[in-house]
């Protein structure tokens, strides 16, 4: 539990401190070049996560989080 | 040019072939079709192949082809349909021993056997699968978008229907979206020879097809239905950074047994005497918090390499708790390629009735099962993806990763025999990936 706790402080601690360093948050509509391309989006690719989504779920306890978790095959 | 034009020629027909027949099958008016061009831009589609081999278990072979039609008003339906045949040996839960080991079938018909010092698999593992899911998706009022779904899959001894259905509000100029979305799964499970019956003890002759008032089997079929809630949060931080938080909470009820493993028995010393059919609680509680973020380190230095991160924790009341770091990083190459380099840590604790194998000379428990997959392990994830733009704007990637899953002695004592025994064998797995995206 240790170590996990750790992981959780490494991941969090840098999003924190971005988020309450900046005043104001987000962009301008002519400010979206860069979030605009396919690799800033939050799923760059579905093929990959579904693939992932189900080898992950047949062979370990936990799945979903990013999208649901459900049922689906009796692989687990 | 000639050839070019031939190409690109094949490429359309291929493109309108798989237009008109996705057309077909939602009965939608070969007359939508009159207009080539207009048609062919708002479809696109993605076909992948996925081999996921591990070495001297479990073999799979995934297809998968999805079509995603954009309408005028932005709305989106996405088709897809995949496929996958798997075939190997998997462990059945019992502990290896010094000796031979001789078990019963699934079934209940027939026997086979496990070499001394050998983790026990049963090796007649074959199934395929298909699965078929639709997603509409549509925006409306400027600020809103509204999804639904339907979910299909079948194998020889399981079949799963799902609806899902999620509303998310856009505000402060799109930088923020609050989404919230629910699913349900309805399952049911046909095991082969019956549903076991808990703990009671599996012996040749035995299956629900030999004998229907089998005491050892209870019936041909049982159920379990999945409800998932989700809440989320994205944030546009600035020009280069995006994050996204997420809450679930997922309510299973029903047959949560894996009907295909069993637990020995053994003596002080540590020699199995039998083996029983495991046992599960009948509900499951999971929980869990995700949170991701990207970030693009722009053009000077980096070339716009984009840092992927995401963690998950999750817990449940099976006491299980697990934490999941996945990490990405997309590297362009040149304006048309990009390597993607992965990395993915995951550790979970045990189940609080998982336990490797059961006394002869104890009470059974109320719950008991030896799945590794509900016990402690770590598991890494390391992988390489290259991408390359071709025939103008369609995309073709290849995908090489190393999975390896790491079970560990939650605490558990390993008496006589089994001091000599590996009772958690890691699993080494190669994973490719084929994606062609037009």
């Amino acid at each position: 539990m240790k170590i996990s706790n750790k992981m959780k402080l490494v991941l969090l601690v840098p999003i924190i401190s971005t988020v309450s360093g900046c005043a104001s948050l987000g962009v301008e509509p002519w400010e979206r070049d860069l979030l605009a391309k396919k690799e800033m989006s939050l799923t760059s690719s579905p093929v990959d996560s579904s693939f992932d989504d189900h080898i992950y779920f047949s062979k370990e306890a936990s799945s979903g989080g990013k999208g649901f978790g459900g049922g689906g095959c009796g692989c687990n | 040019m000639q050839l070019t034009n031939m190409k690109a020629g094949k490429k359309v027909n291929v493109k309108l072939a798989l237009t008109a027949a996705t057309s077909a099958l939602l009965g939608l008016s070969s007359v939508a079709l009159a207009n080539e061009a207009s048609v062919l831009d708002s479809w696109s589609f993605d076909t992948a192949v996925l081999y996921y081999g591990e070495i001297d278990r479990v073999t799979a072979t995934e297809a998968m082809i999805g079509a995603t039609k954009t309408f005028e008003d932005e709305s989106t339906l996405n088709l897809k349909f995949t496929f996958d045949a798997l075939t190997g040996a998997s462990p059945n839960g019992a502990v290896p021993q010094p000796t031979t080991q001789t078990f019963t079938r699934p079934s209940g018909n027939g026997e086979y056997q496990t070499p001394a010092n050998k983790t026990p698999i049963y090796d007649g593992f074959r199934d395929t699968r298909v699965q078929l899911n639709a997603q509409w998706t549509q925006p409306f009022a400027s600020v809103y978008t509204v999804s639904g779904g339907v979910h299909f899959s079948k194998e020889y001894d399981y079949l799963s229907l799902g609806l899902n259905s999620s509303l998310a509000y856009d505000f402060d100029r799109k930088n923020s979206t609050i989404s919230v979305g629910v699913s349900y799964f309805q399952d049911t499970y046909n095991p082969v020879g019956g549903v076991p019956n808990p703990f009671s003890v599996m012996l040749p002759g035995t299956g629900e097809d030999e004998n229907p008032d089998d005491p050892t089997r209870l019936g041909k079929d049982d159920t379990k239905s999945t409800a998932d809630i989700m809440v989320g949060f994205t944030q546009v931080i600035n020009r280069r950074m995006v994050a996204q938080l997420n809450y679930s909470y997922s309510m299973v009820d029903g047959y949560l047994n894996d009907p295909y493993k069993r637990l020995s028995r053994v003596n002080a010393n540590g020699e199995a005497l039998d083996y029983v059919y495991e046992s599960r609680p009948d509900s499951r509680e999971k929980q869990s918090i995700f949170a991701q973020t990207k970030y693009n380190f722009g053009g000077d230095l980096l070339n716009n390499t984009v840092l992927d991160v995401s963690y998950r924790y999750m817990w449940d009341d099976w006491q299980i708790d697990s934490h999941t770091i996945d990490s990405r990083f997309y590297i362009p190459i040149g304006v048309n390629s990009y390597l993607e380099p992965h990395f993915r840590i995951y550790q979970q604790t045990a189940a609080d009735f998982y336990q490797p194998f059961l006394y002869e000379a104890d009470e059974l428990p109320a719950y008991a099962s030896s799945d590794l997959r509900i016990g402690e392990m770590t598991t890494y994830t390391v992988g390489l993806k290259y991408g390359t733009i071709v025939n103008g704007d369609d995309e073709l990637s290849f995908r090489l990763e190393y999975y390896t899953q790491k079970p560990t002695n939650a605490g558990f004592n390993e008496p006589g025999v089994l001091a000599s025994q590996d009772l958690y064998e890691p699993v080494n797995a190669i994973i490719g990936q084929v994606t062609y995206s037009f």
